[in-house]
């Protein structure tokens, strides 16, 4: 067991883990933190993604002892102190963009991570980025209407909800 | 995964001397070794992270006008940082996986694994890079020996891979549906004396340079150049994405496309 | 003007905040204190005998619990199927045993052979790997053609062959059918393959049992869509338990899409486990092993006969389909090929003989299982493309052909048993044509192909029989089960109220649809509405979600359960305001007496009824009412859509550029809800269309077997979808007049998109008739240069 020590959603945390742990078996088990979701094993799905030192990554592709040291975000850390959502989780829910809420955590991070780069992306930058989360509730419609959504962008002559 | 013993030196030599140790294996982005320690199809007794080797991190332009990418620097840099010295390799690494696996995975790890179906072998063949190790330089023509074979000795380590910089380049990449890796991708460079031609995800021996095409390329750098070359099916990877003849095909479609995107 | 809450109000989603902040709850959040692991032993070969498991060497690992084979279970039932369909001759379909750990033989990759329960997940694996296991293995049956013949290789030693029923449905004389099709003046034949495909909800199954010796009681935690089916499976038929005695919890589940409807061997075990290790037992399935445990979906291998007369309206219909089972009979897996395929084949048009023939087969697969849609996709596949494929033979625009062939008059009783209680097909072609801008698709094929693009259009009509089922009409198939639901409807003494609801919601917005419901009937606000569902400690009974059952079945019940409880609330009123109950009228939350001034509250009569001081006398105190509701009849949502196509000739790759549907869901509770279910079904139809092939080698391995090949819709492989739901036929015999719409993207979209692929390859000039799903790039440019 080696200590590995870490903030995340800006507290800071330790614990004592093994070379294999992965940083989202950190994050579910030893922090309890279970809104980092794992849906696969390849690093497909991207249900599992957090910020590392800003940037989106996938939590169960990673070692845990990798994120020594580093500022990890999940998606417990997105809404306000006192619950607000924020803008992106916001408009996921006034546009529908999630249904049975497993790929969502990962996808609101990934959104977070691209709008902080591209505030105002178009339509095929959005799906683009999105090819490292898969959904399979959505068809992906209400996820890119909302992100579109959620960087300011009129939303209204998109088809329906 | 198997247990396995985490070391992160912050020096090149540290790093080297991990890996003295038996069984003890090099860890890039880990975003393929990864998944390969979750099936337990690898046993390392240590996983020596390379990713706080601050000296092999990053794009520089040397004084001979290559670029020099440091062996752990994760793609999503290289797309940022090589745009302006090397437009077509950072648009190739701006392909590579997605946006997260890019913020992970290294140019070092990609061309140390050197899967028959990665995108930067093709990019380092293609411009004739050379692969700088802890012990040597390797250019790239000797260096890919086949599917995830490559020249590295056991504990050498890529420190970092400098790239001639062509007249111009494009990597064309028709995507495996699932994976994200290329299904076939091309990267063809023009040099003042030649064009370099080459090819992942179709050979079953991984990366390889289109001597053909380069020489019809050569002679006049056009697609039409490449009219009446074919690949053929024999070596090619079939599979359930696409057969031997398709991956011929498209080795043809997407190098006519490489080359009239370069002009 | 949209309504701002209440029926037909797009109410944002409620149980959006918790899935928005990481407060979701599902079964893999859930840690028992003190829980064990287990790890699964599978089967690296399709097909072998089991001589020996030594075990010895596992057991004296670091951590291990108990080490379990299929002799541990030789004293449990084994997994029950739910559904026994009689074949042609009237005999019952072969039901070979399906054992919890594999006995004496394994029959596919994945098939459990030993389970290790250890501290940790690693430990187990690690002892799993130290199980000897000696196993000859014999060839794997995978060809379904090939498995039906005699002599074949049997999957099931016990069975007489392969085949687990030869079924038929419809016409029943060979020599009038025939000579239907002899004397035809058109008739086109079809073969074709509807792919295999997964299911692949992102979140795993995940099972955890606890057992406490002091009360004798059991809870397990699972992945399920329908946790009183899975209580009532696993007790009744596995493991012999009483029921009371039993809590099963369904918590937030991550999509089911049909694959979590099934009773699972890993619940089953884990139950019996956690007893006989005297801890907490968990297990958590990789993405790897769900690819060879999970039940896969379709797989028909069929050839379809269309007769049309000199006018083109059709007048044969007969399809020979071989259905694939794989090894093992999974719950409902075999009324999928029959009574939800076979009766689906008239589609939307009055074709009036037809004949429907179907061998399910055993192979050295994973077991196949209702996936979305279930049998209905199959159908329509096959009806659609055959019919795409008329019209091109006849040169005749295929909106017409199909058109001109509509059922217009209902009820309409079909050849293949079913009634179409209402409808509008033409309607909702109308309302495809316009918002899919049919007319203006010539001038951007002309757009495309200035751009070197082939550009196609396909169209595509549905029907669907939801809202299973008419208890009693099911029992005559063969179904074990009923199909109602249930609801108990409870008011708190301040008027809040909390649903206690048979159907689960696992992305379907139950939690917000549900109370809209009530809320409307009542005149209440809808936040004083909670639904309760996924637990049978709390909930009076349910057969669960899938079939696009939810509403139709589950929500009526739910209105019955209202309703009753409007009745007693109005005979309390009635009290009140010394009034008589005949004139008591309930509007916005208020009881009022008609035609006068005089009214009472929502919550002061909910708080007489806790409180009864003022109380009639002859009326039980307390306010709670439960409803059974057994459906009298499927419901008929139906639809016709279109997909634009552009093929890049020089690659064969596919993209999608404009899909359009039109649905008639009859009414509709939250537009918003329904129209995501459309666009979740469409993105799945995509997949199945263009990407997703769940293949095995000619060994029974599988492979794709991982999402590495196993390729799934992106957003980058799909558009915006255009979908309008102004075609609407209520449902004539439930209360809200809803017809269910979770399955009808997928099954409205698959033959529109390969349709749409082959109008566009035949405008290049090519004769292509057909190319089976998924229309891979590789798949098009085959058929184009060959």
């Amino acid at each position: 067991m080696t200590q590995v020590s870490m903030t995340v959603n800006g507290k800071s945390v330790s614990g004592d883990v093994e070379g294999r742990t992965l940083l989202s078996s950190f994050l579910r088990d030893h922090l309890s933190l279970t809104g980092t979701h794992v849906g696969c094993d390849t690093a497909q799905c991207g249900a599992c993604v957090v910020h590392v030192n800003g940037e989106a990554v996938k939590s169960c592709n990673m070692l845990a002892l990798e994120a020594d040291g580093a500022d990890v975000g999940t998606i417990e850390g997105q809404a306000a102190e006192d619950g607000t959502l924020n803008v992106i989780q916001q408009a996921f829910q006034d546009h529908h963009g999630l249904q049975c809420g497993f790929c969502t955590p990962g996808m609101v991070m990934s959104a977070a991570a691209l709008l902080k780069d591209k505030p105002r992306p178009s339509e095929a930058e959005i799906r683009k980025y999105l090819e490292g989360n898969l959904c399979r509730c959505t068809g992906y419609h209400n996820i890119v209407k909302a992100i579109m959504a959620a960087s300011g962008q009129d939303v209204s002559s998109i088809a329906a909800e | 995964m198997y247990n396995f013993e985490f070391e992160k030196p912050s020096t090149i030599a540290d790093a080297v001397a991990a890996l003295g140790a038996e069984d003890a294996q090099a860890l890039g982005g880990g975003q393929t070794l990864i998944p390969t320690l979750k099936q337990r199809l690898a046993s390392p007794s240590a996983l020596v992270s390379l990713s706080g080797i601050a000296e092999m991190i990053g794009v520089c332009v040397e004084d001979d006008g290559s670029v020099a990418i440091g062996g752990a620097t994760p793609h999503a840099v290289v797309a940022r940082e090589a745009a302006s010295s090397y437009p077509a390799l950072a648009a190739l690494a701006g392909q590579i996986g997605d946006p997260a696996v890019r913020n992970r995975g290294t140019i070092g790890g990609s061309v140390a694994n050197n899967d028959p179906a990665a995108c930067y072998p093709a990019g380092v063949l293609g411009s004739g890079a050379t692969i700088v190790t802890n012990t040597r330089e390797i250019a790239a023509d000797d260096f890919f020996e086949g599917m995830f074979s490559t020249a590295l000795e056991e504990g050498e380590i890529i420190t970092q891979v400098r790239f001639p910089v062509p007249q111009a380049a494009c990597y064309e990449k028709f995507l495996q549906p699932a994976s994200r890796f290329a299904l076939v991708g091309v990267y063809v460079a023009r040099f003042a004396d030649g064009v370099r031609v080459a090819v992942t995800g179709a050979s079953e021996d991984g990366v390889f340079r289109w001597s053909e095409a380069e020489a019809a390329l050569s002679k006049e750098f056009r697609a039409d150049a490449l009219m009446d070359l074919k690949i053929n099916p024999m070596n090619m990877i079939g599979d359930l994405h696409g057969s031997k003849e398709y991956r011929a095909h498209l080795v043809s479609v997407m190098t006519k496309r490489a080359v009239s995107a370069c002009l | 003007m949209p309504k701002d809450s209440g029926i037909g109000a797009s109410s944002k989603r409620r149980e959006d905040v918790r899935f928005l902040t990481g407060a979701g709850n599902y079964t893999d959040d859930i840690n028992a204190h003190g829980q064990a692991h287990v790890y699964f032993l599978r089967s690296d070969i399709a097909h072998g005998r089991i001589n020996s498991i030594n075990t010895s060497a596992a057991e004296a690992m670091p951590g291990v619990v108990k080490v379990f084979t299929g002799k541990d279970f030789e004293g449990v039932g084994g997994m029950p199927c739910g559904w026994e369909v009689t074949d042609r001759h009237g005999a019952p379909m072969q039901e070979p045993p399906h054992p919890i750990l594999a006995q004496g033989k394994v029959r596919h990759v994945g098939d459990p052979i030993a389970a290790v329960v250890a501290d940790s997940l690693e430990q187990a694996r690690d002892a799993a790997e130290a199980i000897e296991v000696d196993l000859d293995e014999l060839p794997a049956v995978l060809d379904m053609k090939a498995a039906a013949q005699e002599g074949a290789t049997l999957v099931h030693d016990d069975l007489k062959n392969n085949i687990c029923y030869d079924w038929h449905l419809g016409e029943e004389d060979n020599d009038k059918i025939n000579g239907i099709f002899a004397n035809a003046a058109h008739v086109t034949t079809l073969d074709l393959v509807n792919n295999r495909l997964v299911a692949n909800p992102m979140e795993p199954r995940v099972a955890l049992a606890e057992y406490s010796r002091g009360t004798d009681e059991y809870t397990l935690y699972t992945t399920s869509q329908n946790p009183h089916v899975i209580r009532l499976l696993m007790c009744a038929f596995v493991l012999g338990l009483p029921e009371h005695k039993v809590r099963v919890v369904a918590p937030d589940v991550g999509g089911g899409f049909g694959t979590k409807i099934f009773h699972y061997a890993e619940e089953a075990f884990c139950t019996f486990a956690a007893k006989a290790c005297n801890r907490p037992v968990k297990w958590t399935s990789s993405r790897s092993e769900a690819f060879m445990s999970d039940a896969q979906g379709r797989d028909h291998v069929s050839t379809i006969e269309l007769a049309l007369d000199a006018d083109n309206n059709f007048i044969a219909l007969r399809t020979n389909t071989y259905a694939n089972l794989g090894a093992y009979l999974s719950t409902f897996s075999s009324s999928v090929p029959t009574w939800l395929h076979g009766t689906l084949m008239a589609g939307n048009y009055k074709t009036p003989v037809i004949q429907v023939n179907v061998k399910a087969m055993f192979t050295n697969t994973v077991p196949v299982d209702a996936y979305r849609g279930a049998g209905r996709p199959e159908a329509t596949y096959q009806l659609e493309r055959v019919i795409d494929k008329a019209a091109r033979e006849l040169g005749v625009d295929p909106i017409a052909l199909r058109r001109q062939n509509f059922v217009t008059q209902f009820p309409y009783d079909t050849p293949v048993a079913l009634t179409y209680d209402t409808g509008d097909y033409h309607g909702t072609m109308d309302k495809l044509e316009a918002a899919a801008d049919i007319a203006g698709f010539a001038a951007r094929r002309t757009e495309s192909e200035a751009k070197g693009k082939l550009r196609g259009l396909g169209i595509n009509c549905y029907i669907e029989a939801c809202g299973i089922a008419p208890s009693n009409i099911v029992g005559m198939l063969g179904a074990r089960a009923g199909l109602y639901d249930a609801a108990t409807v409870r008011v708190n003494a301040t008027g809040s109220i909390s649903v206690m609801v048979g159907a689960h919601s696992h992305g379907q917005g139950h939690e917000t649809a549900f109370p809209q419901v009530v809320a409307d009937m009542i005149g209440i606000d809808e936040s004083m509405v909670e639904i309760v569902h996924g637990d049978t400690s709390k909930i009076p009974f349910g057969m669960g979600t899938y079939g696009s059952r939810s509403l139709a079945v589950c929500g009526s019940a739910m209105v019955r359960a209202t309703e009753k409880v409007i009745d007693k609330a109005k005979k309390i009123a009635a009290h009140l305001l010394e009034a008589s109950e005949a004139d008591i009228e309930l509007k916005d939350g208020q009881f009022s007496v008609a035609g006068t001034d005089k009214s009472v509250a929502w919550g002061d009569v909910t708080l007489t009824a806790y409180v009864p001081h003022n109380f009639p006398l002859e009326v039980e105190p307390g306010l709670e009412e439960t409803a059974f509701y057994d459906p009298a009849n499927f419901t008929y949502p139906a639809g016709a859509y279109a997909c634009e196509v552009e093929v890049d000739p020089e690659t064969g790759k596919v993209s999608i550029e404009a899909f359009t549907a039109a649905d008639d869901f009859g009414n509709i509770i939250n537009p918003m809800i329904v129209d995501g279910q459309v666009h979740g079904g469409i993105g799945q139809g995509i997949g199945q269309a263009l990407l997703e092939n769940c293949a095995y080698d000619e060994n029974g391995q599988l492979l794709s077997a991982s999402f590495m090949d196993y390729a799934m819709p992106r957003a980058d492989d799909v558009p915006f979808y255009g979908v309008d739901h102004s075609s609407q036929t209520p449902c004539t015999h439930n209360p809200l007049g809803v017809k269910g719409c979770g399955e009808a993207g997928a099954i409205g979209s698959p033959p529109a998109v390969v349709n749409a692929v082959l109008d566009a390859l035949n405008s290049g000039g090519k004769a292509i008739d057909h190319i089976d799903m998924p229309v891979s790039p590789s798949r098009v440019w085959t058929a184009m240069n060959s």
